[in-house]
C-alpha cells in the first residue's frame, strides 16, 4: 500500500474510534473531555519517560491512559464532593494536571531528548513510516495497528454494552432503577475515551482528536434522532473528512490532521444550515409560525429510552 | 533583593500581575454563565488570526499579530453563541467544535506558511505557546493599560453584567440591551485571553480564567466579593509565577503560576469557612453527634415515663431493647451525655439528671407535635408519621414549635395517645 493509502486509512480508524465514543460524549455534555484529557496525560508520559528512561511507547501509553482516568477521576470529585460546576472541575483539573506537566518537562528532562511536540503530539504525515511488523506479511504502520485494535475494542464494549450506555446515557435514574450500574458504565466509557484519545494523538496529534471527538458527533446530531443512526453517521462523516482532509492538504501542502480537521468542521457547518429538520434554513422556511424555535430533542431522547425499556 | 536590580524581571513580574488580575476577573463571569471552559477554547481560536495577520502584512509585528488574534477569538466567541443558538448542539458541543475547528484552521495556514519558506516565520506559533520571560518595557505599558481599560469597564456596567450573568431572562425584562452587554462581556473575555496568551499560552491561561473564579466560589456568595477574591488570587498567582521562575533553576512562569493558582484552589476546596469539604464535613459530623445525643435522651426518656421513676438508672441493656443501635455508639453517646451533664452514671447504669429531663423532654415534645401535625394538617396515616417526626425532632425551631403548638390548638396527646410534654401551660394560653 502506498504511504496516502496508509495515511488515509489512520485517519479513517481514528475518525471511527472517536465517533464510537464521540457520540456518547456529545450527548452526555461531556465534549470538552477529549481535549482536557489529550492535555492532563503529560505528566503521565513525562512520568513514565523518567521511570523506564526510555521513549518506549508502552510504558508512555499506560502512563498516558492512568493520568486520562485519574483527570475523570478528580473532576468527578470535585464535582461531587466539592460541589464545583462539572465544567469548573474540568477546567481546573486538566490545567492544573498540564502544568506539572510542563514544569516536569523543563525541569527534568530537558538535557535528555523528550521533545513535548514530538512525543506527545504525533503528526499523521510521519505515520506511514513507523512500522511494526508480525511475521513477514503483517507489515503495518504501528499506527494502524494501534488504532485498528482500539476502534475493535470500541466497537466490541459498545455492540456488549449497547443498551446500558444508551440508557445510562439518556436517564442515569432510569439506569439505576433498571438495575444497571450506572457508574461502572461511565467509568468504563471513559477509560475508552481515554484509551482513544492517548493511542490517536500519540500517532496523528492531540488537534485532530479532539476534532474528531466532538466534530462528526454533532454534525451526525442534528442529522438523525436515533443513536445507533447518529453513530453510523459520525463514523462515516469522520471517513468522509479523514479523505476529504487529505486532499485538501495536498493542494494546500499544509498539515494533513489539520486539513481533517477542518473538512470535518465545514461539514458541520454545511449540516447546522441544511439539515433536513434541524438546519437553520430549513427552520427559517419551515412552517409559519415556527421560527428559529428548536424542535425539541428530549422526544427522541425519551422515545429511545422508552423504546429500550420495551425491548 | 536582587530582583529589583533587573528591570526585566520587574518587566515579567508586573505583566504576570497584570495578567492574573484581568483573567481572575473576567473569568468569573464566564464561570457564572458555566462556560468555565470558554477561554481554552477562544484562547485556541487565536492562532488563525495571528497567522492571517502575518500573511496579509508579511512581518511579525507584536500588535498586528495581537489584533489578529483578537478578530479571530471574538468571531471564536460569536461562533460558540451562534452554534448554542441556531443549532440544537450544546454548550459544551459548541466549545469543543469552535476550539478544534479554528485550531485546525490555525495549524492549516501556520504549515502552509512554513512551507512558503519566508524565513520571517520562525517563531510564529510562540506567539501562542506563552514566553513570559520576554515581556519587555513596551508590552507590560499595552499589558497595563488593556488591564487597568478592563477593570474600569467591569466596573462601570457592573450592574449590568452582574445581570446577565445570572437572570438573562430578568436583564432583557428590565430593559437592559442584552445583547450588547453580552457582546462586551465576550469582547472582554476575548481581551484578556489575547493578553494572556503572550505570556502564559493556550491551555495555562484557560486555567487562568478558571481557577481563580472557582477559588473565590468557595469564599462568598456575593458577586462583588468573589470578584475582588477572584482578581487578588490570580494577581497573587501572577506574582509566586514570576517569583519561582526568576529564583528558580529552570523554572517556567506560566506553569507555576498555574500551580500557584491552583493550590490557592486546593486550600479554598478544603478549608473555605461555609463551602469547603472540611467545614462541610465537619458540620455535618456534629449534626450526627448532636441527633444521636437527643434520640437517645429520648429512649431515655420513654422508658420512664409511664413510672416517671426518673432517677431509677437504666441497664445498657435495656437501653438497648428500646432503641437497636451499636454498642459501640450507645457507649460513645452515653460519654459525650455524662460529660455535657445531661446523664449520670451509677456503675453501669444510667439516669437522666434534671437537666437531662429537661432536654429530653423538649426533644420528645417536638417528635410528638410534628406527629400530630402530620396526622391532622397532611392527613397522613398515625402509623407513618414517626420516621420523619425523627428527623424533624432535631431541627425544629422553638419559633416554629410555637406556631405549630397555636395552628394544633395545644394539643394534649400525640397520634398513639402519648402524652406530649413540656407544654406551655393552658394558662398561658392567649
Amino acid at each position: 500500500m502506498s504511504d496516502a493509502l496508509w495515511i488515509i486509512l489512520v485517519g479513517c480508524l481514528v475518525a471511527s474510534s472517536c465517533a464510537l465514543v464521540g457520540c456518547f460524549l456529545v450527548l452526555r455534555k461531556l465534549a470538552m473531555l477529549g481535549d482536557a484529557i489529550s492535555h492532563a496525560v503529560l505528566p503521565g508520559i513525562v512520568i513514565a519517560f523518567m521511570l523506564t528512561g526510555s521513549r518506549n511507547v508502552v510504558p508512555m501509553l499506560l502512563g498516558a491512559g492512568a493520568m486520562g482516568l485519574l483527570t475523570v477521576f478528580i473532576t468527578d470529585v470535585l464535582n461531587r464532593f466539592g460541589k464545583l460546576q462539572s465544567d469548573a472541575s474540568m477546567g481546573v483539573t486538566f490545567t492544573w494536571l498540564f502544568a506539572i506537566g510542563v514544569i516536569l518537562v523543563t525541569r527534568y528532562t530537558a538535557q535528555v531528548d523528550l521533545d513535548v511536540d514530538c512525543v506527545l503530539y504525533g503528526d499523521i504525515l510521519y505515520a506511514p513510516f513507523d512500522v511494526w511488523a508480525f511475521g513477514s506479511h503483517l507489515v503495518a504502520p504501528r499506527a494502524a495497528w494501534l488504532l485498528g485494535v482500539v476502534t475493535l475494542v470500541n466497537a466490541i464494549v459498545l455492540l456488549l454494552g449497547y443498551k446500558q450506555f444508551k440508557v445510562c446515557t439518556f436517564d442515569p435514574a432510569l439506569a439505576a432503577s433498571m438495575g444497571i450500574q450506572v457508574a461502572f458504565w461511565h467509568y468504563l466509557l471513559m477509560g475508552l475515551v481515554s484509551v482513544t484519545t492517548v493511542a490517536s494523538f500519540e500517532s496523528v496529534g492531540a488537534i485532530l482528536v479532539v476534532a474528531m471527538l466532538v466534530i462528526p458527533a454533532n454534525t451526525a446530531y442534528l442529522l438523525t434522532e436515533r443513536l445507533s443512526r447518529m453513530i453510523l453517521l459520525a463514523i462515516l462523516l469522520g471517513c468522509t473528512s479523514a479523505i476529504g482532509g487529505y486532499w485538501l492538504a495536498e493542494r494546500l501542502d499544509a498539515s494533513i490532521a489539520a486539513a481533517m480537521g477542518v473538512v470535518a468542521g465545514l461539514q458541520f457547518i454545511l449540516a447546522a444550515l441544511f439539515a433536513p429538520r434541524s438546519g437553520v434554513i430549513s427552520r427559517l422556511r419551515g412552517p409559519r409560525g415556527a421560527g428559529l424555535q428548536l424542535p425539541e430533542n428530549s422526544e427522541g431522547t425519551n422515545a429511545t429510552a422508552q423504546h429500550v425499556v420495551n425491548s | 533583593m536582587a530582583l529589583f536590580g533587573s528591570i526585566n524581571a520587574i518587566y515579567v513580574l508586573l505583566g504576570c500581575v497584570i495578567l492574573g488580575v484581568s483573567a481572575g476577573l473576567l473569568g468569573c463571569f464566564a464561570f457564572l454563565r458555566k462556560r468555565s471552559l470558554l477561554g481554552d477554547a477562544l484562547a485556541h481560536a487565536a492562532l488563525p488570526g495571528v497567522c492571517m495577520a502575518f500573511i496579509l502584512s508579511g512581518q511579525k509585528d507584536p500588535l498586528l499579530l495581537l489584533l489578529g488574534a483578537m478578530v479571530s477569538c471574538w468571531i471564536g466567541a460569536i461562533s460558540v453563541d451562534g452554534i448554542v443558538k441556531y443549532t440544537r448542539c450544546k454548550e459544551d458541543s459548541a466549545l469543543g467544535m469552535v476550539l478544534s475547528f479554528y485550531f485546525a484552521v490555525g495549524i492549516l495556514l501556520l504549515t502552509h506558511i512554513q512551507k512558503q519558506g519566508n524565513a520571517a516565520q520562525s517563531g510564529l506559533e510562540k506567539f501562542l505557546f506563552g514566553q513570559a520571560a520576554s515581556l519587555l518595557g513596551r508590552d507590560i505599558i499595552l499589558l497595563g493599560t488593556l488591564g487597568i481599560g478592563m477593570c474600569i469597564v467591569v466596573a462601570l456596567f457592573y450592574k449590568e453584567f452582574k445581570a446577565v450573568s445570572f437572570d438573562r431572562d430578568f436583564a432583557h425584562a428590565s430593559g437592559m440591551n442584552t445583547r450588547l452587554i453580552e457582546y462586551t462581556l465576550a469582547t472582554l473575555i476575548v481581551l484578556a485571553v489575547c493578553v494572556g496568551l503572550q505570556a502564559v499560552g493556550v491551555v495555562l491561561m484557560a486555567a487562568m480564567l478558571v481557577t481563580p473564579a472557582a477559588a473565590a466560589r468557595y469564599w462568598t456568595d456575593r458577586l462583588g466579593r468573589m470578584l475582588l477574591l477572584a482578581t487578588l488570587f490570580g494577581g497573587l498567582s501572577g506574582a509566586l509565577g514570576a517569583l519561582t521562575s526568576y529564583y528558580g533553576d529552570r523554572m517556567p512562569t506560566g506553569p507555576w503560576m498555574v500551580v500557584a493558582v491552583s493550590s490557592v484552589f486546593l486550600f479554598s476546596l478544603l478549608f473555605a469557612p461555609k463551602r469547603g469539604v472540611v467545614p462541610r464535613a465537619w458540620r455535618l459530623r456534629r449534626f450526627r453527634l448532636h441527633t444521636a445525643e437527643e434520640n437517645l435522651l429520648r429512649t431515655l426518656y420513654k422508658a420512664r415515663e409511664n413510672t416517671q421513676a426518673w432517677d431509677t438508672p437504666q441497664s445498657l441493656a435495656e437501653i438497648l431493647q428500646q432503641r437497636n443501635m451499636p454498642m459501640a455508639a450507645l457507649r460513645h453517646t452515653l460519654h459525650r451525655l455524662t460529660r455535657k451533664g445531661l446523664v449520670c452514671q451509677t456503675g453501669l447504669r444510667f439516669a437522666l439528671t434534671p437537666e437531662g429531663l429537661q432536654a429530653a423532654r423538649d426533644v420528645t415534645r417536638r417528635h410528638r407535635l410534628w406527629e400530630v401535625y402530620l396526622t391532622r394538617q397532611l392527613e397522613i396515616a398515625p402509623d407513618h408519621v414517626h420516621d420523619d417526626a425523627e428527623e424533624i425532632e432535631h431541627i425544629l425551631t422553638p419559633e416554629l414549635e410555637q406556631q405549630i403548638i397555636e395552628l394544633l390548638g395545644h394539643p394534649e396527646t400525640d397520634p398513639h395517645g402519648q402524652i406530649i410534654p413540656g407544654l406551655p401551660t393552658s394558662e398561658a394560653r392567649p
